[in-house]
């Protein structure tokens, strides 16, 4: 079977004025394609600098990373990042910042015409035909993020990275992101790796969660496969034996093993 | 999200515990009776219009009432001697503001021309210092190691007094008129210079990180991130250095001549027309306060938050 993504020893040492910080050891991940893996831990185990790993924004101080059997060695677009704070440009509009990221990557092939249409998709994609031409600015901030997830999956990644995209949010319009990203995911049959801190995002959205250890020298502590079918329903989930005990195994790894002091 | 949904009001003491069950007890909970609502919102709205009224009143009086403390000042000081108050002032504007255009040869001519030397001396050393200080902020802000170079000059340069430039130009450029360019050239570039590098510097981590993220070609960097995310910076240094611009001007003319608001001030006060000096400080005033606001309006048009 073909590699998709893989992470071979991978550790991360940063070079601080207090000396050397080791931030990860011993990162060994595969994913598969079309999967859906939230990476789950305490504040600074990580987790956000093991997505950077992956999207070649750092480069790792020991170890591998592959995505198709290819080494990783500096970010690019087949690796679509959705950033916390939405990293939209202020002086574009919602359409111009999405369109930005298509022609960067299929200018060289396709026409002007299809480069828009392209655009124009991926904003009907997030529900957002509506706001082309509004500034990020004028948008709210759940708004913000589906222009994001709208510029990440516009250039059609081989994998959607997601850090703490909702982490912003408040509890309600998460919420209803969380579902249209799945739909989203279950139309497009993304590959994604989303950092998370919030125990229901992870369980709700994986396939597999990955439990990080605290740092320094974070690293997987468990994976746990949810095995639920999809679509998932929320409020289905709410009483559902299966995804309880999901949700009760993260929470004992995240409050028992890995407790840290506030 | 999965959290129990809070019970509106507590349960009463006397509940049995068999009876409380799992489910959250949920009462609901109607509406306040109406009173009389649309008079409530009318008087409401009277308030509110009546402390509008009242705030707009108080905005337009203060700034005239300064105004007018302000005449007041100067009649009073003028009526200690030797300073022309506030109706000579307007006579004398009468006469000057009369025949704004006239030309009695090259040293004598009206005020529409002496504003429009000014401004065209202005215009030429600020437009060079634009043309040298803007690419070179960027270029410093972008390298560090240039910056690092550049910064033991500058912080030796920038403080140097305007007219203390004045004879080197001079001596170079063997004129009056290239000398007083010069000067307004080498004192108005520094905000400029400084404000560009300071944005480039300050270009949040995140939009560098989008053009790493898309892998962006450097024009594609320059043109849709770096230039737009510094532009705000930028035109704050065009804006401080239109100001020293403007300081410097009249102090190089008095000592260069030329048609011009700097040595019509230097002339009246040979000729002793105190009232025409004062002309030409409400005129200075006004040039640059109007050179200030055109460009804030311009920084406006910039802000993208």
């Amino acid at each position: 079977m073909e590699r998709y993504l893989h992470i071979e020893q991978a550790g991360m040492i940063f070079e601080t004025r207090q000396g050397a910080f080791t931030a990860l050891r011993d990162i060994n991940l595969e994913i598969q394609k079309g999967e859906f893996v939230t990476l789950i831990g305490h504040s600074g185990c990580g987790k956000s600098t093991l997505l950077n790993l992956i999207a070649g924004l750092t480069l790792p101080t020991s170890g591998y990373l592959f995505l198709s059997e290819r080494q990783i060695g500096g970010p690019g677009p087949d690796r679509g990042v959705v950033f916390q704070n939405h990293s939209l440009l202020p002086w574009l509009t919602c359409f111009e910042n999405i369109h930005l990221a298509v022609e960067r990557v299929f200018a060289e092939k396709e026409s002007k015409a299809q480069l828009r249409e392209r655009t124009q998709k991926a904003l009907e994609m997030v529900g957002l035909t509506q706001a082309a031409e509004k500034r990020p600015h004028e948008i709210s901030g759940g708004m913000k993020q589906r222009v994001g997830i709208a510029r990440a999956l516009a250039m059609e990644p081989k994998v959607l990275l997601l850090d703490e995209p909702f982490g912003a949010l408040d509890a309600l319009t998460r919420a209803k992101l969380q579902d249209e990203l799945m739909r989203i995911v279950a139309a497009t049959g993304s590959t994604v790796v989303m950092v998370t801190h919030d125990v229901d995002e992870a369980v709700l959205l994986a396939d597999r969660v990955v439990m990080m250890t605290n740092g320094p020298a974070a690293t997987i502590g468990e994976i746990l496969s949810i095995d639920l079918p999809r679509p998932r329903e929320r409020l289905a989930m709410a009483s559902e034996p299966r995804y309880l005990a999901a949700r009760k195994a993260v929470l004992e790894f995240l409050y028992q093993k890995q407790l840290k002091a506030a | 999200m999965m959290t129990a949904p809070i019970t509106a009001t507590p349960e009463p003491a006397a509940t049995p515990a068999a009876e409380r069950s799992a489910t959250p007890a949920v009462v609901p909970h109607p509406a306040a009776p109406t009173r009389n609502a649309a008079a409530e919102q009318a008087a409401a709205n009277q308030r509110i219009a009546m402390r509008r009224r009242t705030e707009i009143a108080a905005r337009i009086a203060a700034p005239l009432l300064g105004i007018l403390v302000f005449l007041t000042a100067w009649y009073a000081i003028s009526t200690m001697g030797s300073i022309p108050g506030p109706a000579k002032t307007w006579e004398a504007a009468k006469v000057v503001f009369g025949d704004p255009t006239y030309k009695n040869g090259p040293n004598d001519q009206g005020i529409a021309w002496k504003v429009l030397g000014s401004l065209e001396r202005v215009g030429i050393g600020f437009g060079l210092a634009a043309l040298v200080g803007i690419p070179l902020g960027f270029v410093i802000g972008r390298f560090l190691f240039l910056r690092n170079m550049a910064e033991p000059v500058i912080s030796l340069l920038r403080p140097v007094s305007p007219l203390a430039w004045l004879p080197i130009g001079l001596l170079v450029f063997k004129g009056a008129a290239p000398a007083a360019i010069w000067t307004i050239f080498i004192s108005s570039i520094w905000p400029m210079v400084i404000n560009t590098a300071v944005g480039v510097q300050r270009v949040p981590q995140d939009y560098l990180n989008v053009a790493r993220v898309l892998n962006l070609s450097e024009w594609k960097v320059f043109s849709k991130i770096l230039f737009p995310a510094v532009l705000p910076y930028m035109l704050t240094g065009v804006r401080l250095s239109i100001g020293v611009a403007w300081l410097v001007i009249v102090a190089a003319e008095m000592l260069t001549g030329g048609v011009g608001l700097g040595f019509w001030v230097w002339d009246e006060w040979n000729n002793l027309k105190v009232e025409n000096i004062i002309i030409a400080i409400f005129v200075i005033g006004i040039i640059g306060l109007a050179l200030e606001y055109t460009l804030l309006m311009i920084a406006k048009r910039w802000q993208y938050d």
